[in-house]
């Protein structure tokens, strides 16, 4: 029964998302007779989030109560799985993630719907039936080829459970929070479209835009930060990023919405960069749904299992060419008709954005090409792999200026600036990139990436504050809070990155039980490895008590799993997080005189490229709060305005009509 | 700057950075087209010492031998022809990894002949294979390698 409702509340949303299409592009039309049916363009949006995340919630119960007559259930889930997840094994398969996809696509759509009255009519009728055009496609993509509520004929006994690398805390979070992020973006792109159909590409448009792609972008970088996190300590190798397809399905639409959000900022501001904005706007959902054609279609594992089974994906491609195509379509009709925005010099905030929104439109092409090329050369047999020796400084060559830029940027006047007029912050800069890079120098031999990380890192986290110099604090607005804060996340980050990649040090060994390793100023000492048995797997455990210089030792239990439903093997590794970096234990197999293979990092300020993540998170956030608290606060002026007017109409009027009688 | 063209120069700017861009990463892609390798393509053009690529084949029956110290393992990879590389590889091996299945070692070869792995890839499970190995296992290499050797 559950499976037949949700089933039914998709369609159902799906014949909403017709009638939202219809009513908007009636709106455009404008006269009174199609008015009446244009407003049932909101209502149609509203009721279908709600029936689409109605569909999701009845999948996710299905997934808690392990309903085996579901086939989707019986393919990826297990009765004695821990609870949690069975919850989060809903969206860790095809079909359930994909559900997913569509219930945030859908509860977007409505909220713009439910809450957005600032735009024009015309521009919200063209919008909305952008919007409801593109989770057509997605609600035929669900219904026509991924169905998450089909029958078993017979239930079966037993689920066949669910790849142990996906059962952690891990999985519960990263998806759900990349999806908002991903579908978020459809919204900045129905909003530029209808921007650009009725020709409103303005500043009030713009700041109509810019909360939905901070709020994209927020949960783009959440994902990000939460999935690398994931990686580094589930996977068992110690890297935080593989340059992965699937990575990289991830960070394309990110650099696409850095972009788009900084360049919003200047039309909302400025009035400037219109069709550039425009552009942006498509460019970043376009990535978003390319990411999810890589990572949905199968072509990632291999080019020729996507060929012998081309469903999913060609139905996906056509998606992505169907919006990707019209956008562009509309976009070279309509740009011309686009008057330009307001000019600036190249040296004004207007010019430093605009270059780094150019540097991250490169970056993004060299991952573009990269994730590419191993799929485009394996069509024609040839097998390559493309990683961080092409990745990294390919895209340093784009991120350098762009990391000199952004510390320079904020600190320029809108429009037209004179160089002279910062010569300090500039000289300061300098003075900080240089001494660090000579002092690393002089302390050891390092590679000039990392160098020249550690040196843009300190100098940008200077930086990030320098536009705070000679304000008064109380009175900075929120905004400018959130974007000195994201800044001088980009920094940490960026430390962290280039900390980690110097200065890692690793000690690999087998030891016998009672035997003690050094590594750093660490000691390690192996007390013994056991058995044990969890839920669903059976492991060994090594404990090992590790002691920094003369503190109390601490123990530490890494592990090596054996999954049985289904039978896989997995490598848990065991933490210990200081402020100044982490301690990173992996156990491996035993020798054959009995000893134990252990591999243990000292990985300094590594942490600090998820504490960068957040800040830069927490940035967007305070930002979002900053205008959208600004936003109220106008529109409760404006209310207490028209009233006071209305009062006075009122007594004028009978101040006039009282003489009259 | 004469204030018409302003929208004009922005866009030549941008078009020439993405298109440097893309030269960079086509240029780059192209050194690394090399990047993976079969054993019997490593013996013919061994890539340049130092140079970071991987290896790809099968973990030759009975070559696996882990030195004194516990973690160093020597082992020999063969492809479709009588050519083996050895590989030295410290650290800890894939779950499993056994004599006979497919490997991808990344790494570099040493001046010695001895490919250095810095990380070894090997099926994780039942079904999953790494990419570069579809296809590779069983008499299904021997076609790979056709295709690979028609297309060079």
């Amino acid at each position: 029964m559950i499976a037949e409702l949700g089933l039914a509340a998709l369609w159902l949303a799906t014949a909403l998302a017709f009638l939202q299409i219809a009513a908007g592009v009636l709106g455009l039309r404008g006269d009174a007779h199609s008015a009446r049916f244009a407003v049932y363009a909101r209502p149609a949006a509203v009721v279908q989030a709600f029936l689409a995340v109605l569909s999701f919630f009845l999948l996710l119960y299905a997934f808690a109560v392990t309903d085996l007559s579901i086939k989707l259930v019986a393919t990826n889930s297990h009765s004695m799985k821990p609870f949690i997840y069975k919850l989060t094994g809903t969206w860790g398969n095809h079909e359930g993630s994909m559900l997913l996809w569509v219930g945030v696509l859908a509860l977007s759509g409505g909220l713009l719907a439910g809450m957005e009255k600032r735009l024009p009519e015309k521009t919200m009728s063209a919008t909305l039936a952008v919007q409801g055009f593109v989770a057509l496609g997605f609600y035929a993509f669900l219904l026509l080829s991924s169905n998450p509520f089909e029958r078993l004929p017979v239930p079966a006994a037993e689920g066949t459970g669910l790849n142990p690398l996906l059962q952690d805390i891990g999985l519960a979070v990263h998806p759900p929070t990349l999806y908002v992020g991903y579908v978020g973006l459809s919204v900045a792109f129905s909003l530029a479209m209808g921007a650009l159909i009725t020709r409103q590409v303005n500043p009030d448009f713009a700041k109509v835009m810019r909360p939905w792609v901070l709020f994209a972008w927020v949960f783009l970088t959440l994902g990000i930060t939460a999935g690398s996190y994931w990686a580094y300590y589930e996977l068992g190798w110690g890297g935080w990023w593989f340059w992965d397809p699937v990575e990289n399905a991830s960070l394309m639409p990110w650099l696409a919405a850095t972009a788009l959000l900084h360049s919003v900022s200047v039309l909302a501001a400025r009035d400037a960069l219109r069709t550039w904005t425009i552009m942006l706007g498509v460019l970043a959902f376009s990535m978003s749904m390319l990411g999810t054609f890589l990572v949905r279609s199968g072509v990632l594992t291999s080019v020729h299992a996507f060929a012998v089974d081309p469903e999913r994906g060609t139905f996906i491609l056509v998606l992505l060419a169907l919006y990707i195509g019209g956008s562009l379509a509309i976009f070279a009709v309509r740009a011309g008709s686009i008057a330009e925005g307001k000019r600036f010099t190249f040296t004004s905030r207007e010019g430093a954005l605009v270059f780094n929104n150019v540097m991250l439109s490169a970056i993004l092409a060299i991952v573009l090409l990269g994730t590419l090329y191993p799929l485009l050369t394996e069509a024609f047999d040839v097998r390559v792999s493309v990683g961080p020796p092409y990745f990294n400084p390919a895209g340093a060559i784009f991120a350098i200026p762009m990391f000199i830029v952004m510390a320079i940027g904020p600190l320029l006047r809108w429009k037209d600036d004179k160089p002279k007029r910062i010569q300090f912050e500039l000289c300061l800069l300098a003075a900080i990139a240089i001494a660090v890079v000579s002092l690393v120098a002089i302390l050891g031999d390092y590679a000039i990436l990392p160098l020249l990380g550690l040196a843009l890192a300190i100098a940008l986290g200077v930086a990030a504050f320098l536009p705070l110099r000679g304000r008064k604090l109380s009175r900075v607005p929120t905004a400018v809070w959130g974007m000195v804060m994201a800044h001088f996340g980009v920094a940490v980050a960026l430390f962290g990155m280039a900390s980690e990649s110097a200065f890692t040090q690793e000690r690999l060994a087998a030891v016998s039980p009672g035997s003690t390793e050094q590594l750093g100023d660490w000691t390690l000492t192996l007390e013994g490895v056991e058995p044990i048995a969890g839920p669903n797997w059976t492991a060994i455990e090594a404990r090992v008590l590790a002691a920094r210089g003369n503190e109390d030792p601490i123990v530490l239990t890494p592990q090596a799993r054996d999954f049985w439903a289904p039978a896989q093997a997995t490598s848990e590794s065991a933490l210990i997080t200081r402020w100044d970096g982490q301690l990173y234990a992996v156990i491996g197999e035993q020798t054959e005189d009995g000893r134990w293979q252990l591999r243990v990092w000292w990985k300094p300020f590594v942490t600090f490229i998820w504490y960068g993540g957040l800040l830069i998170s927490l940035g967007g956030v305070l930002s979002i709060v900053g205008r959208v608290r600004l936003d109220l606060k106008r529109r409760s002026a404006v209310r207490k305005g028209n009233q006071r007017r209305e009062d006075q109409a009122k007594i004028t009027g009978k101040v006039q009509v009282e003489p009259a009688e | 700057m004469k204030a018409k063209h302003q929208r004009l120069t922005l866009v030549v700017l941008a078009l020439i950075a993405i298109i440097a861009a893309g030269l960079i990463a086509t240029w780059a892609l192209r050194s690394q087209a090399n990047y993976f390798y079969l054993p019997e393509q490593m013996a013919a053009e061994p890539p340049e010492v130092g140079q970071a690529v991987r290896l790809g084949g099968m973990v030759q029956a009975g070559s696996i031998e882990t030195m004194a110290d516990g973690i160093t393992v020597n082992f020999r990879v063969t492809g479709n022809t009588a050519d083996v590389i050895p590989v030295r590889y410290s650290g800890i091996l894939p779950d499993l990894f056994v004599e006979e299945s497919g490997v991808v070692a990344e790494g570099s070869l040493g001046a010695d002949g001895v490919f250095e792995a810095t990380n070894l890839l090997a099926k994780h499970d039942e079904n999953y294979v790494p990419r570069e190995l579809e296809g590779l296992e069983g008499h299904q290499s021997q076609d790979y390698a056709e295709t690979v050797a028609g297309t060079e």
